[in-house]
C-alpha cells in the first residue's frame, strides 16, 4: 500500500489481511446465495404467472400456495429471519456462523423479493402473444420460453439488478450475526474499535459495488431493449451465397 | 369445412353469468371468405377462439374436415376422428396439430417485439424438426407472398401498423394451414393499409385457396371481402346469408342499422326526424325506399314510372353498391300526385323486382 495511503487510513492499513478476507466472504455470500436465489424465484415467479386465474396453466391452489409463502417470508424483517432460521440453517449446512451459514438465511431473504420482481415482469408481457402463440400450437415450456422469458428479458435483467443490489445490502447484515464480510468488518474492526476509516472504506467499497452493478443492468436492460445485443442478423444476401 | 354445432359458451363470474355464445350453429365452406360481424361484446371474438379452442365451449361440437370433430361436453374435450366413431380425449398432441392447421391474425398484431421479421415469421417452424435453410427458404417465401422481404431483419416496433399486420399474416401462414381466423384484423388500421390488408386477404384466398374467418364491427369490411355473413348479437346468429342477401334485404333490425352504416341510408332516419323540407307532409306525398336486385339496376324506372303515373318523384338519396361483382342500388324517393296513383306507382314497381317500402305516408286520407 503506498504512503500516502497508509497515512489516510492507517487502520485499514493495520487490517489489510482482514480486509481482503473480508471483501472474499461479501463475494462468495454474494455469489452463491445470488446463484440459488435467481434459480428459485425465477421458478416461483414463472409458477405465480402459469398458475394464476388465466394463466396457461391456472391452477389456485398452487397459485395461493406459492403466493402466501412468499408473502410470509417477505414481511419477516431479515435480522429476525436470521435468527429464526439459525436451527434449519444447522441442518442444511451443519453451521449458523461465516459464509456457509449465511447463505441460507440470504437465500430465504431474497428468493421472495425476486419472485415479486419475476412476476412483475412477466405481467408485463402482453396476453395477446401468449394467445397468438397458442394460436400457433405452441406448449407450456414454448410459451414459457419463447414467449414469456424471451420477451420479459430487459425486465428480468432490471430485477436482477434489483435484487443483486438488495442482496448486497443482505450480506452486510448478516454479517452483523457472525457471517463476516465487509458489514462484519465495518463493525467488528471500525464501529467497535473506533476506526473511523475502516468504516469509511467500507462504505466506498460497497457503494462502488452497487454503482458497478447498477451500471451494468442499466447498459444491458438498454442493449436488449434496442436489440443491439444478442442481436442475430438476417439478410437477403446470405442466400446468393 | 367447419361445421359448428350448438356451441355454447358462458363466463361465470362472481355475480353474473355472462352468455357469450348461444346455441350457435354455422357451416362454413372450405376456400370462402366468411364473415362474423357484430357490436363489441356480440360474442363473435369468443365463437372464433372456440374454432381452435382458445376458449373451450361449454357444449356443442366443432367438425373440421381432414381433421376430425371435437365435442365439448362438462368441461372437457373429446375427439372423433373424421368418418370414425366413439369420443376419446382430446389430447394435448392433438390439439397442438389442430391449431397448427388454423392460422390466425389479432387486432393487435401480437408479433413478438423482441423478435425480427424472420425469426416472427419462423416461430413456428422452429423446433418443428424442419432444416435452417428449409426455413429460411419459407420464411422468404412467406415475405414475398406479403410484399415484405426488405424488411426480413426489422423489429416490429420499426413497422407500421399495416406492415406489422403483413408480418401477423405471414406468420399464420407460415406452416401452411387451411384455414385462417382474422379477429378484427383491420380494426387498428388506418383506411389505407385496411384496404391493402383485405385485398392482400381476397388474394390469398383466391392463390392458396385458405378459408378465412373474418370478425369485424365494420360493414364496410364485409361488403368489401365476404362471400357470406354472419350477423351476432348477443350470443346468438341472428342473421346469416350470402353478403348480398343480407344486403339487399335485412331482415333483423341489427342488420338494418349494419346495413345503413355502411352505406350513408343511415342518413334518411335523420332528416325523417328533423322534419327535412324534402319530406314536405303538407303536400301529397309518400317517402318510398326502394332497393334494385341484380336485374332491376339498369332499367330507367323512374322515368319510366313517372310518366306511366303521372306522378312527380324526387329522388332524395340514392346508393349503388358492389358486392361480390353484382350491382346492389338503394334509392329512397319522395312520391307527388293523386293518391290512387301513388298505389298503382308502388303496385309497378313492387311487380318489376323492386323492394319497395314505404317509410312515410303523408296523405290525406
Amino acid at each position: 500500500m503506498p504512503e500516502w495511503l497508509e497515512n489516510l487510513m492507517p487502520n485499514v492499513a493495520a487490517y489489510t489481511d482482514k480486509f481482503a478476507e473480508s471483501l472474499s466472504a461479501t463475494f462468495q455470500m454474494f455469489l452463491i446465495s445470488g446463484l440459488f436465489t435467481f434459480l428459485f424465484g425465477g421458478i416461483f415467479g414463472i409458477l405465480l404467472t402459469v398458475t394464476r386465474r388465466g394463466g396457461i396453466m391456472e391452477n389456485p391452489v398452487l397459485y395461493q400456495v406459492v403466493d402466501k409463502v412468499t408473502n410470509v417470508f417477505r414481511s419477516i424483517p431479515f435480522i429476525i429471519l436470521l435468527i429464526f432460521l439459525i436451527p434449519f440453517t444447522r441442518l442444511i449446512t451443519g453451521t449458523a456462523i461465516g459464509v456457509r451459514g449465511a447463505i441460507v438465511p440470504l437465500i430465504f431473504g431474497a428468493t421472495p423479493f425476486f419472485t415479486r420482481q419475476v412476476e412483475a415482469a412477466l405481467a408485463g408481457v402482453d396476453p395477446g402473444k401468449v394467445e397468438a402463440a397458442t394460436a400457433m400450437g405452441s406448449g407450456k415450456a414454448g410459451i414459457i420460453f419463447r414467449v414469456y422469458l424471451h420477451e420479459a428479458v430487459p425486465d428480468l435483467i432490471r430485477a436482477v439488478t434489483i435484487t443483486s443490489i438488495s442482496l448486497i445490502g443482505l450480506t452486510t447484515m448478516a454479517g452483523a450475526v457472525g457471517a463476516g464480510g465487509i458489514g462484519s468488518f465495518a463493525i467488528n474492526y471500525g464501529q467497535n474499535l473506533h476506526h473511523q476509516d475502516i468504516v469509511n472504506v467500507c462504505v466506498i467499497v460497497l457503494l462502488i459495488f452497487v454503482s458497478l452493478v447498477q451500471s451494468i443492468g442499466n447498459i444491458l436492460a438498454k442493449r436488449t431493449t434496442n436489440h443491439s445485443l444478442f442481436q442475430k442478423k438476417y439478410t437477403l444476401q446470405e442466400e446468393t451465397k | 369445412m367447419i361445421e359448428i354445432s350448438h356451441v355454447s359458451k358462458t363466463f361465470t363470474a362472481k355475480e353474473n353469468n355472462v352468455a357469450a355464445v348461444r346455441d350457435v350453429s354455422l357451416t362454413i365452406r372450405d376456400g370462402e371468405v366468411y364473415g362474423i360481424i357484430g357490436y363489441s361484446g356480440a360474442g363473435k371474438s369468443t365463437l372464433v377462439r372456440c374454432i381452435n379452442f382458445l376458449e373451450k365451449p361449454d357444449s356443442g361440437s366443432i367438425a373440421l374436415s381432414g381433421f376430425g370433430t371435437v365435442t365439448a361436453a362438462e368441461g372437457k374435450l373429446y375427439f372423433t376422428p373424421e368418418g370414425g366413431k366413439g369420443q376419446t380425449p382430446l389430447s394435448e398432441k392433438k390439439l397442438k396439430s389442430l391449431r397448427g392447421g388454423i392460422g390466425m391474425i389479432f387486432q393487435h398484431f401480437n408479433l413478438l417485439e423482441r423478435n425480427t421479421v424472420y425469426e416472427n415469421v419462423a416461430y413456428t417452424l422452429k423446433y418443428s424438426g424442419m432444416k435452417k435453410d428449409e426455413i429460411r427458404k419459407r420464411v422468404l417465401e412467406m415475405l414475398d407472398l406479403v410484399d415484405l422481404r426488405d424488411k426480413i431483419a426489422s423489429y416490429p416496433s420499426e413497422l407500421s401498423g399495416g406492415q406489422k399486420q403483413r408480418v401477423a399474416i405471414a406468420r399464420a401462414l407460415a406452416n401452411n394451414p387451411k384455414i385462417l381466423l382474422s379477429d378484427e384484423a383491420t380494426s387498428a388500421l388506418d383506411p389505407g393499409a385496411t384496404a391493402s390488408i383485405l385485398s392482400l386477404l381476397k388474394d390469398l384466398n383466391k392463390r392458396l385457396g385458405l378459408t378465412i374467418v373474418l370478425i369485424t364491427h365494420e360493414m364496410a369490411v364485409v361488403k368489401e371481402i365476404c362471400e357470406r355473413v354472419a350477423v351476432m348479437e348477443d350470443g346468438a346468429v341472428v342473421e346469416e346469408g350470402l353478403v348480398y342477401d343480407v344486403f339487399a334485404d335485412p331482415k333483423q333490425p341489427i342488420t338494418r342499422r349494419f346495413v345503413e352504416s355502411s352505406n350513408g341510408m343511415g342518413n334518411l332516419q335523420k332528416l325523417v326526424e328533423q322534419n327535412s323540407t324534402l319530406l314536405d307532409k303538407s303536400r301529397n306525398s309518400v317517402l318510398l325506399r326502394c332497393v334494385y336486385g341484380k336485374d332491376a339496376v339498369g332499367d330507367a324506372l323512374i322515368s319510366d314510372v313517372s310518366r306511366k303515373f303521372a306522378v312527380n318523384m324526387n329522388i332524395v338519396l340514392a346508393n349503388v353498391e358492389m358486392l361480390q361483382g353484382s350491382p346492389l342500388g338503394e334509392l329512397v324517393v319522395s312520391i307527388t300526385g293523386e293518391s290512387g296513383n301513388i298505389d298503382e306507382a308502388i303496385a309497378f314497381m313492387r311487380n318489376s323486382g323492386v323492394r319497395v317500402e314505404v317509410i312515410a305516408d303523408a296523405r290525406v286520407a
